[in-house]
């Protein structure tokens, strides 16, 4: 990510595709002189970056001439962590890595020690972490909605979206009494079961969530000034997506149709009938429609799994006493709100694993900042950085 | 007796000037109290005064409308620490605040807050200065509000204040013009050919005794209004501010009440603005679009109601009312709206308001030409 360049060799940047930026640049530079620019630090504390990541940026005026992203402020070692602790001590870490979408995260590390172990799971319990990573993937899209609109100037959709995240954050508070670093499931099953509230609860909010996207939409979605702001801007490529291993939102708003829940269909996901949002324009404004729809195809997910529940006991049986895992290499991949989350844990035989990495959206999605924000304004390139939908402790880990 | 006379416009600019500065304070407790209505929010509701607070059920309610609030917050602004930074230009520093606060509270001299007719039957005026220019006066100290921008942006000598400062200079100055342009054909409707012209804001409001501007001339209303919104820095135009990407604009160094005099020099402008379009497009002080009040009035045989002390004080109050409907107008639609990128706002302005007031001059002088020569 770091790169080192000299200011004089740099030339002048790629566009993309805007007629007035590509008619503005050259303009200014027409005038003879050296071209001169200056560096202004993005960050580490910045309303823009939603938390400590630092962006060097090299402006020429309101230009972005290059934009290095220098993550690490909030470094917590979680891979090492991994490595230190037994299986079930590690599960409070996955709820902390992307605080938004914990319970994805959970189900990851989980996921990967009952398939090293051929653990079966229940099918409830399948189903009961299906209908929290929905809500919880739903509450993270909600806070992603509220941030970016605020970005781009407009307050009022936060609050609007925090006031609905809230009644998530209750169920799941009642179903296991944490509302943001939830650590909910288990190795074999979860903490607890549900109950009738709960599922009762899920109902209501499906029924009140519905008519609330549409008030969205009339509010956000329909504002002719939003459009402006995001159709066209920041585009991303698909070339560009696979290249930096984008996912998630990002590689479904450039068109291309990948979500692990249908394509590496995991947990329950093969049992529902829900469709994978896609757009083709690979701008920012596609990356939004493809959360605004998933919102949507959470809620039938969930209204699904609420009433097709089975019942039976949330828990395997004859779960060993220590997860030991055989000697070996293991990977597990979810579909988290931000994109492929994946653990990869090397297995020695021993209670500790020998090496546990974390494969996180969020890197992926940043690394390719640098590139697409060339030659961007600086408002767009926030812009572009919302659409991303970035959470900082998911870069650094 | 001059004395006396200078001593009485001191005395009043005084009044007037308080009456003013409540009203930014209060705007301030407007826009939160609304925001907070628009978000489902309470706003503040906390704040209190020892004595009145305890008045039974009057003080609750007030605290409850944190009517108190603005007084906390100017507190707030008193005592934080006064950091100037060491690498700022000191002079222009701390000139800049002041420059962003004294010409919104001048142009306000210039403003008539209402009109009645006195016993003997002489129009009376409600205003510190009935100058003959007074539009050209509130524009042009309006426009020096520009170099408080500039000035603190780039006496701050840091790199998002110079940004804001930046996109202050050229958004005011392109938005002036067409600020500007759609409000000459009120000038030509109002100064026949031949008379001799004026641009006093009295005259304005008299001529629209029964039909207000806004009807006869909806799109200069249109592009004043975007213009204003623009020219008082306000959202979806807040391009010098924009604080999730210039972090503060042209005063993100500012602390204290440094800080103070922008914020409430903001307001100020927004109060004149919003003074200025009840004058010249919505009828200043007539209560009614489309019928002379003062006829109205005359017929219904409740023609004390536009003279005397009555007159005025209805005179005022309809006013006020319409300030106050354009200030929640301001508010309102910034906590609705997203704001516009900085070359979008550039564009609206040149490419599309100023042709638009252009072409809307030139067919409202020719309407104009056609109905003084052929009606």
């Amino acid at each position: 990510m770091t790169r080192t360049t000299i200011r004089s060799e740099r030339t002048i940047p790629v566009l993309h595709h805007s007629r007035d930026r590509a008619a503005v640049l050259p303009a200014q530079h027409s005038t003879g002189g050296p071209r001169e620019t200056f560096t202004i630090n993005l960050g580490p504390q910045h309303p823009a970056t939603h938390g400590v990541l630092r962006v060097k940026m090299e402006m020429d005026g309101e230009y972005i001439v290059n934009a290095e992203p220098v993550p690490g402020y909030i470094h917590r070692m979680h891979e090492k962590m991994g490595e230190n602790r037994d299986v079930t001590q590690y599960i409070p870490n996955t709820s902390r890595v992307d605080y938004l979408s914990a319970m994805n995260y959970t189900h990851a590390w989980v996921a990967v020690v009952e398939q090293a172990l051929k653990i079966q799971v229940p099918q409830r319990t399948e189903y009961i972490r299906v209908i929290t990573s929905e809500l919880n993937r739903i509450s993270s899209h909600l806070i992603w909605w509220g941030a970016f609109v605020m970005d781009l100037g407009g307050m009022t959709p936060m609050l609007y979206g925090l006031d609905d995240r809230e009644k998530i954050l209750d169920l799941l508070e009642g179903l296991c009494g944490a509302r943001l670093t939830y650590c909910y499931y288990r190795v074999g099953g979860l903490t607890n079961d549900v109950d009738q509230q709960f599922l009762d609860g899920c109902r209501a909010f499906v029924k009140h969530m519905r008519p609330q996207l549409k008030m969205y939409k009339a509010l956000t979605t329909d504002n002719i000034i939003l459009q402006k702001r995001l159709k066209d801007i920041g585009p991303i490529s698909q070339e560009m997506c696979r290249k930096y291993g984008a996912t998630g939102a990002v590689a479904r708003g450039s068109g291309i149709n990948y979500d692990v829940r249908k394509n590496e269909s995991y947990g329950a996901y093969k049992d529902f009938d829900f469709e994978i949002p896609v757009y083709p324009q690979c701008d920012c404004w596609a990356r939004y429609m493809v959360r605004m729809d998933e919102m949507e195809q959470s809620l039938r997910i969930i209204e699904q799994a609420v009433d097709k529940l089975p019942e039976g006991p949330f828990m395997a049986d004859k779960l060993p006493r220590a997860f030991k895992m055989p000697p070996g290499d293991y990977y597990y991949a979810v579909e988290a709100a931000r994109g492929r989350f994946s653990f990869r844990v090397v297995s020695t035989g021993k209670e500790i694993p020998y090496r546990v990495k974390l494969r996180s959206p969020c890197f992926s999605n940043l690394s390719l900042f640098e590139e697409a924000s060339r030659g961007m304004l600086l408002a767009d390139a926030l812009a572009l950085m919302g659409s991303l939908d970035l959470v900082i402790p998911d870069i650094d880990r | 007796m001059d004395w006396l006379d200078l001593l009485i416009r001191v005395a009043l600019g005084l009044v007037v000037i308080s009456v003013v500065m409540g009203v930014c304070m209060y705007s301030v407790l407007a826009e939160r109290k609304v925001s907070a209505w628009i978000q489902g929010r309470v706003g503040p509701n906390r704040t209190s005064l020892p004595i009145i607070a305890a008045i039974p059920v009057v003080g609750r309610f007030l605290t409850r409308l944190g009517i108190f609030q603005p007084l906390a917050d100017g507190g707030k602004f008193l005592f934080k620490e006064d950091v100037i930074p060491a690498h700022v230009n000191k002079i222009y520093f701390v000139l800049a605040p002041i420059i962003a606060f004294v010409p919104a509270l001048v142009t306000i001299s210039v403003v008539p807050f209402g009109q009645y007719f006195d016993a003997a039957g002489a129009v009376k005026t409600l205003i510190l200065a009935n100058v003959d220019v007074g539009l050209l006066f509130i524009f042009a100290f309006a426009s020096l509000g520009v170099y408080a921008l500039v000035l603190s942006g780039w006496a701050s000598n840091s790199k998002y204040p110079f940004l804001g400062g930046v996109r202050a200079s050229a958004q005011l100055v392109s938005y002036e013009l067409a600020m500007g342009l759609a409000v000459l054909p009120v000038f030509i409707w109002i100064n026949g050919p031949g008379a001799s012209g004026s641009l006093s804001l009295v005259r304005i409001v008299e001529a629209q005794h029964n039909w207000w501007f806004v009807l006869t001339q909806p799109l200069s209303a249109l592009v004043f209004v975007i213009a204003l919104f623009a020219e008082t820095n306000r959202l979806p135009f807040d391009m010098p501010e924009s604080e999730t990407d210039l972090v503060g604009g042209y005063h993100t160094e500012y602390s204290s009440f440094k800080f103070g005099f922008f914020f409430v020099g903001e307001y100020a402008n927004m109060t004149v603005g919003a003074c200025v379009i009840t004058l010249v497009f919505f009828g200043g002080w007539h209560p009614l679009p489309g019928f002379d009040w003062i006829e109205v009035a005359g017929m219904t045989g409740w023609a004390w109601l536009a003279t005397g002390i009555p007159g005025a004080l209805i005179a005022f109050a309809t006013f006020a009312a319409k300030v106050v409907f354009f200030l929640f107008f301001f508010i309102w639609v910034r906590w609705t709206v997203p704001r516009f990128r900085y070359d979008q706002v550039m564009s609206i302005g040149w490419r599309r308001l100023l042709p638009l007031a252009i072409a809307n001059l030139i067919v409202c002088a020719l309407g104009i030409a056609a109905i003084d020569r052929f009606l």
